[in-house]
């Protein structure tokens, strides 16, 4: 009895001691190379921190910029952005050019906390020192803004560092990124920004129930928690994978928001109008290569339920009342303006809680450049019942020779 | 037989015009996504809850897209649609739906007796200076229509909306820029007071002329954030 204890005893202490070990791999010394802050060195940041979208979590809703304070919804409680301002006791004034590449190399804080990987440190760990140094500077550059961070609102015991050492042990590993001398340098540089900075699979790949993903390369699609909007595959080809597509047309999505056969809603709206539109179109063009490469994985879809007739001619009805003026009697829609339904993916794709969002909430594709004044879907959530809802979606991906589907009234109150 | 072949040839064309969607590049093709809930044209009708924006100054619709996105204004659905744009489009938006001159609807009859009526007759008309809450006419405009550009007119507006917008600014949940004057006023407002400012104003008809004055006999009461700003 005794002596089993002690077995236990031990293997705990050996668990403890390899959680530790494992939350300190590739850390660097923090003695200091000297980075000297260029004004070239200030763009090449302000630069990457659009590439990172940075701004868009360490914003509040009408707050400074940079000042933190935006709440990220997670299944495990509200975690809130911190101060990135240069502001001494709020923001980063007391961090060094060491600590700021420790916070995206290794996930940890000025005092050594470990951060919450609401901060996609599991992709800003591939980021190369010399651009974490020009994030450095940028944010270094940025009027200091005294805002005090606000405490996470997580449950025990997600709330604890153990917990999160434990988490990190499991599901994060520091890496550096590799070249692949078999692909091109242009695919190389689309690696590294769809890896890392971008961290798309934060939303494109899937999470377990500890919230980790399977890792950078996963993208293939995931319902973004807490927000029901579910984020495309870009390896499948039933979903949004691109490697049909030409690159400039890749490149047009990500920097106007809209091309001919595509338009961007919801969480890609504001991807698109805070981080891939003011991206060069050389790195645009990279970032289309490594998706267009994405070695494909197919779902296999068998035949889809169809919804009953009596569904589909309340759909069919519906459709011409509401939809048709815009988007057709065949669906065929106006190239650029109002998308084609007919043989459009993000129609008849597995998930249908796009669609619900869609059609119940309206929407806008974002101002950019390219696109400044776009066209508007309304809401229909006033107008159409659960019931309507479903009816008219059932219809939409299943006319026109489209196979998606029937959308169940459960599925359309499930994500609305 | 000649007959037969044209109405057959009108019929395909007819199937034909309605199979393309016709798509005219305009501002209001464009805020086709505001008029599903604010109604053709923005001009919904009093009997609901969303409120008119047809002809409302330009400034204040401009302004309250502002409050919306930057968090002062607190309904998602609104956030949410607006959230992807660019203010230089917000405004396009706002001075578009400005500019619609179009008639109101009839309004609501009040459903509350008529002490409670002159009760909000007197506060919309003269205030109550014992308590130095201002007349809604000494901002709002002699016949309530509104200042241009940025205070709104208060008439042809659902009471429920009314209703609504002044317990928001009681509790906070609604704001505009500081200083925030018409929080100020609300949250010095009873429940009694909100209840019949809104039924009066809901059954008052528009004037002739329903567009907002340019400028007010006196100075206003009190210093308003959004006002001074557009100045």
């Amino acid at each position: 009895m005794k002596r089993a204890l002690w077995v236990i005893l031990v293997m705990v202490l050996l668990l403890g001691a390899s959680v530790v070990v494992l939350n300190l791999r590739d850390e660097d010394p923090l003695t200091e190379a000297q980075v000297s802050i260029t004004p070239e060195l200030v763009a090449r940041g302000e630069y990457l921190a659009r590439a990172g979208n940075c701004m868009g979590c360490h914003t509040a809703r009408g707050g400074e910029p940079y000042a933190g304070g935006r709440g990220i919804e997670t299944p495990f409680g509200t975690v809130y952005s911190s101060n990135l301002t240069p502001d001494a006791a709020t923001g980063l004034g007391n961090w060094t050019p060491a600590l700021f590449w420790r916070a995206l190399h290794n996930g940890r804080s000025l005092d050594g906390r470990l951060l919450y990987p609401a901060f996609p440190y599991t992709n800003y760990t591939l980021v190369k020192r010399e651009d974490a140094d020009a994030l450095y500077a940028y944010l270094r550059s940025l009027k200091p803004v005294s805002q005090a961070n606000r405490a996470h609102g997580l449950s025990f015991p997600f709330n604890t560092q153990p917990a999160l050492a434990v988490w990190r042990a499991l599901y994060f590993s520091p890496s550096r990124p590799t070249d692949d001398t078999a692909k091109s340098p242009e695919w190389n540089r689309g690696a590294y920004l769809v890896q890392g900075l971008g961290h798309c699979n934060a939303c494109h790949g899937s999470r377990n129930a500890l919230g980790a993903t399977g890792g950078a390369l996963d993208l293939g699609g995931g319902l973004i928690p807490m927000q029901n909007w579910y984020a495309p595959s870009l390896s499948d080809p039933h979903e949004a994978a691109v490697a049909e597509w030409s690159p400039q047309q890749i490149a047009e999505l990500l920097k106007n928001g809209v091309t001919s056969q595509a338009s961007v809603l919801g969480p890609m709206a504001e991807v698109v109008g805070g981080s891939t539109q003011h991206l060069s179109d050389t790195d645009l063009r990279a970032m289309s290569a490594y998706l267009k490469a994405l070695p494909p994985t197919r779902s296999e879809r068998g035949r889809q339920p169809v919804a009953d007739s009596m569904v589909l001619d309340r759909g069919t009805k519906l459709y011409t009342q509401h939809c048709a003026d815009c988007h057709g009697d065949q669906g065929e829609g106006v190239a650029g303006i109002y998308p084609a339904l007919a043989g459009n993916r993000a129609v008849t794709m597995a998930s249908p809680a796009n669609l619900v969002r869609v059609v119940l909430e309206g929407g806008f594709a974002p101002s950019t450049a390219g696109n400044p004044r776009p066209y508007g879907m309304p809401p229909f959530a006033t107008v159409l019942s659960a019931a309507d809802t479903s009816a008219v979606l059932s219809y939409v991906r299943s006319a026109w020779g489209n196979q998606g589907a029937a959308v169940p009234e459960i599925e359309v109150n499930r994500y609305r | 037989m000649l007959r037969f072949a044209l109405l057959f040839l009108l019929l395909c064309a007819a199937a034909g015009l309605r199979a393309a969607p016709q798509v005219e590049d305009s501002i209001a093709q464009r805020v086709q996504a505001c008029t599903g809930c604010h109604g053709a044209q923005g001009r919904a009708a009093s009997d609901g809850y969303q409120p008119r924006i047809a002809g409302k100054p330009a400034g204040y619709l401009y302004h309250q897209l502002l409050n919306f996105r930057d968090g002062r204004r607190q309904y998602l659905p609104m956030v949410r649609l607006i959230d992807p744009l660019s203010d230089a489009y917000l405004q396009e938006m706002a001075a578009y739906f400005a500019s619609l001159d179009l008639p109101y609807p009839p309004p609501q009859a009040a459903t509350a007796p008529a002490e409670a009526l002159k009760r909000g007759e007197a506060l919309a008309l003269r205030g109550d200076s014992t308590r130095q809450i201002p007349a809604c006419v000494q901002c709002h405009g002699p016949a309530l229509t509104g200042l241009a550009p940025a205070i709104p007119g208060l008439l042809g507006l659902p009471r429920d909306y009314l209703n609504a917008q002044l317990g928001a600014w009681q509790t906070g949940n609604r704001r505009a820029q500081s200083p925030d004057c018409m929080a100020q006023i609300a949250k010095s407002l009873s429940a009694d007071d909100v209840a019949s400012l809104s039924q009066w104003l809901a059954a008052q008809p528009l004037p002739a002329n329903t567009k907002a004055v340019n400028v007010l006999p006196a100075p206003l009461p009190m210093p308003c954030g959004g006002v001074e700003v557009l100045r």
